[in-house]
């Protein structure tokens, strides 16, 4: 397929976004449900063998949804960055999996956190890398100077197909990103880059319960396509390799993928590991590169440079690339950390999954 | 000088699960026993005390209901709610109406009918009388608000998950001689140890039995009562309704029943008695922990030894402190809003000396008290007997 | 459908938002606006810190209608740290047993929904063990 020439081939190395203020993460806040489903026991119940690609996924209990998962993280983000919530001009929530077709997560959200009424609230719906378009949504609000705070949040109760091989990752959890002023920041925001084509990998019509996939389709033309790309076009377009960075998170569907990614891109392992949650809790869809930032923020010294970049079906990659300041010493013992929740453990077995994941039919 | 107002009649049917019979038609029946056991007293009022009829039955009004099936004739008649002291409300209603000399003679009917609606719920309903917003929305149930106070009762003093079996034994050994009762069958403290928890540490045995039931009395002026009247003649000596926090989480101390404590101490000193000196005391067991947090309010028995009392036997129709005498609440059945006049009955009953193998020797003096959840309402009643018409 | 009265209670649901009384500076939740200790007009907004003890609790294992898919689910007195009870479901259980005394923090949970998956979903305040910040 050919491209038509665009304003951007036009001007192809201005194509980062940056913003007349300067930006940065003012408080950031991870939230993990509790409970585990073991790979192990998906396969004992469809396979017969095998565990699938991580030993487990976080799952949320009865009585959570995206709109109390995102309160949590939320007050754990406002924690941090210790403004008055009714500084924040915009509460916005990315998920798959909003509780209402029609009704925004964000107003409840920002009610419950004290946000004022005088606020942009939406739902950003965008698979998986809908948080993070919140997120340079955040930066452009905050970056334009029509509001010196936003919340951005992206959040999932993933849903996967019984005995699909969905059913091994998609899990519970998320994060929350306070964007302020540059000088406020515990990590500044230099630039964000969004690559986004027309790729059908992955979607879920209206009314259905659980997505339908390309299965291997979902590899190349899709993640790998847009991850690489927009992590590329951010490191030449910043004079930067991959050595310039301490850290990278990438989108995690499951632990391969993002290790490869970042190998073709020159990253290491070692700049990968401590942002590589799906191992252990699985795939957040529209939390999971957010959270793996929380992991990265909870670690990171000033002076680190991060390169985040999620990927969205359908298909899309946000990268970020941000520098820590050094008020991260001093802000993040201000809530539990993404380490915290991984911790606070109780694992389930199937029976118990299919009722906490209403998969039970009542009748 | 303020008029003797008497129980002139009683009426009550069975309690139990009366599917054959519908709200009207229980209430009628209770009623008609009532005026028949006066004598042909005609009322001139008739306040009924229900809780659940609105929801349970889809029924409201009942006042020109029950008159009109009654065939009372469109007297005055109106509903008193008061969750589970409803039909003590009711009572207390009937009792001032006649000392303001406004009204001669009164029925008063406490009336529920529980079996109209699939048990869970009725069980929502009986929840109303919870805070709906602060403790109903949570989840609570009245059962579950007696299963907290329980749990916090028994940590306070360091008693054991068995330690209040004594009251459910107690009530079912008297239920056997009670026609009226739901349950006639005596259980053993390891029949109660046995049993299954629903709201733990509350067992199945610490909960009366929500079920139907009516029950009526005809209220009058002494000297308006028949020349043939049978003696004694039950008289009632004091009334009094008091009010706790709606929600039991507002209370300073939600194990200290001070309503309980109030009302008893109002009716009894409008009597001119002191609590202790009542020889027959018709408490609400709806649960085992509020009879026992009844009996320490009012001083029947110190702070945590309520339990050890109803163990011991302490209870019975023969020991010192006789209560629950026809069953209470848990053997001869939670009748919700007509608890009150079942109450009202049985201390009528003892008076009069008509309780066969429960009756309390020589009883003279009668105490009943009825709560509208845990003690969040609390209605007290003193009674005594006058042997001859002086 | 009860949509008003869940409505106007969202701020004391979602955040324990109660009242501070101006004249003996009783913190009062739920709010009432009148001062349950002084018995003086308070209206001014508190925000509770979340944080209490448990006071009592009991398992409901027989729930009420509109609370059978949560149950069997706990039920506590919580004494807040600023004085004021209040009753509320327990939540993220671990293998710790509940016992009185024990601490708790405020969460935002879904407390149910009004009407079988077409209704609103009626979020509020539970309690669970304090987690380790």
């Amino acid at each position: 397929m050919t491209e038509k020439p665009s304003v951007h081939e036009m001007h192809a190395d201005q194509l980062l976004l940056r913003t007349d203020r300067k930006t940065g993460i003012v408080g950031y806040g991870a939230y993990v449900p509790r409970y585990r489903l073991p790979g192990t026991e998906v396969a004992r119940v469809w396979t017969d063998g095998g565990s699938g690609t991580v030993k487990e996924k976080s799952v949320a209990g009865l009585d959570e949804d995206v709109i109390t998962m995102s309160i949590e993280a939320a007050r754990n983000a406002m924690l941090r960055a210790g403004i008055d919530p009714c500084e924040l001009r915009a509460v916005w929530v990315g998920s798959e999996s909003h509780p209402y077709a029609v009704k925004p997560s964000g107003t409840i959200v920002a009610e419950a956190i004290g946000a004022s009424h005088n606020i942009q609230s939406g739902d950003w719906e965008f698979a998986c890398k809908a948080g993070s378009e919140a997120m340079v949504a955040a930066t452009a609000l905050v970056g334009s100077g029509m509001g010196k705070y936003a919340l951005a949040i992206g959040m999932d109760t993933a849903q996967g197909k019984p005995g699909d091989a969905l059913e091994y990752t998609a899990a519970s959890g998320g994060a929350a990103y306070v964007i302020g002023p540059a000088d406020e920041s515990v990590a500044k925001i230099e630039a964000s880059y969004s690559y986004v084509s027309d790729t059908p990998d992955f979607w879920r019509r209206p009314e259905q319960k659980y997505p339908e996939h390309g299965q291997r389709f979902t590899g190349e033309p899709a993640y790998f396509k847009h991850i690489e790309t927009a992590a590329r076009t951010m490191l030449e377009q910043l004079g930067r390799t991959a050595a310039d960075y301490t850290y990278a998170v990438f989108h995690q569907p499951n632990p391969k993928f993002p290790m490869k990614a970042g190998a073709d891109l020159g990253f290491t392992p070692e700049q990968i590991k401590p942002g590589l949650l799906a191992p252990v809790i699985g795939n957040t869809y529209a939390g999971a590169s957010l959270i793996g930032l929380t992991a990265v923020l909870d670690i990171a010294k000033a002076g680190d440079r991060i390169l985040m970049v999620s990927y969205g079906s359908g298909a899309g990659s946000d990268a970020f690339s941000l520098e820590v300041t050094e008020k991260i010493a001093e802000r993040r013992a201000l809530a539990p950390s993404t380490a915290d929740y991984i911790a606070r453990r109780t694992p389930i077995d199937y029976a118990v999954y299919t009722r906490l994941r209403d998969k039970i039919d009542m009748g | 000088m303020n008029p003797d107002v008497v129980i002139a009649g009683i009426g009550q049917i069975p309690v139990g699960e009366h599917y054959e019979l519908s709200l009207r038609q229980m209430g009628v029946r209770a009623l008609r026993a009532a005026i028949k056991d006066s004598g042909g007293l005609k009322p001139q009022a008739l306040y009924i005390g229900n809780m659940l009829s609105s929801v349970v039955s889809h029924q409201a009004n009942l006042g020109a209901l029950f008159t009109d099936y009654a065939n009372l004739g469109g007297i005055e008649s109106f509903t008193t709610e008061a969750s589970g002291a409803s039909g003590a409300a009711a009572l207390r209603l009937g009792y001032l109406a006649i000392l303001s000399g406004y009204v001669d003679t009164v029925a008063v009917l406490g009336v529920e009918k529980w079996t109209d609606m699939a048990h869970s719920e009725s069980e929502t309903a009986a929840a109303l009388g919870l805070d709906y917003d602060y403790e109903g929305v949570q989840g609570l149930s009245e059962t579950g608000q007696a299963g907290l106070l329980m749990q916090r009762y028994l940590y306070e003093h360091n008693l054991p998950a068995d330690a209040l079996g004594g009251f459910a034994v107690q009530a079912h050994a008297n239920g056997v001689n009670n026609i009226n009762a739901y349950f006639r069958k005596a259980i053993s403290l390891e029949t109660y140890r046995k049993s299954g928890m629903t709201n733990p540490p509350l067992n199945l045995f610490d909960a009366a039995p929500y079920a139907d039931g009516a029950a009526a009395v005809i209220l009058t002026r002494r000297d308006l009562l028949p020349k043939d009247h049978p003696q004694p003649v039950v008289r009632m000596l004091g009334s009094a309704i008091a009010t706790d926090t709606l929600a039991l989480h507002d209370r300073k101390d939600p194990l200290a029943f001070i309503a309980a404590k109030e009302a008893v101490q109002s009716a009894c000193a409008q009597a001119g008695i002191m609590p202790i000196y009542t020889d027959v005391l018709e408490l609400d067991d709806s649960y085992s922990i509020y009879a026992a947090l009844t009996l320490e309010a009012c001083g029947y028995a110190d702070p945590g030894e309520a339990p050890a009392m109803a163990r011991d036997g302490g209870l019975a129709p023969t020991a010192i402190r006789p209560a629950m005498t026809m069953g209470g609440c848990k053997a001869r059945g939670n009748a919700i809003g007509a608890k009150g006049i079942y109450q009202a009955i049985e201390a009528a009953m003892q008076l009069r000396g008509v309780c066969g193998l429960n009756q309390v020797p020589d009883a003279r003096l009668a105490v009943t008290l009825a709560l509208g959840g845990p003690a969040s309402t609390a209605v007290a009643h003193v009674y005594d007997k006058i042997e001859s018409r002086e | 459908m009860e949509i008003p009265r869940h409505w106007r209670l969202k701020q004391q649901r979602y955040a324990l938002m109660g009242e501070v009384c101006p004249h003996c500076e009783a913190k009062i939740f739920p709010p009432r606006d009148v001062c349950p200790e002084c018995g003086g007009e308070a209206k001014t907004q508190f925000a509770f810190s979340g944080k209490g003890k448990i006071y009592s609790y009991t398992v409901m294992r027989d729930a009420p209608a509109g609370f059978e898919h949560n149950s069997p689910y706990t039920v506590a007195v919580v004494a807040l740290e600023e004085g004021p009870m209040v009753t509320a479901q327990l939540t993220d259980l671990g293998e710790e047993p509940v016992a009185i005394g024990m601490p708790v923090e405020m969460v935002t949970r879904k407390i149910r929904e009004d009407g079988e998956r077409k209704g609103m979903i009626v979020y509020g305040y539970k309690f669970r063990p304090v987690m380790a910040a």
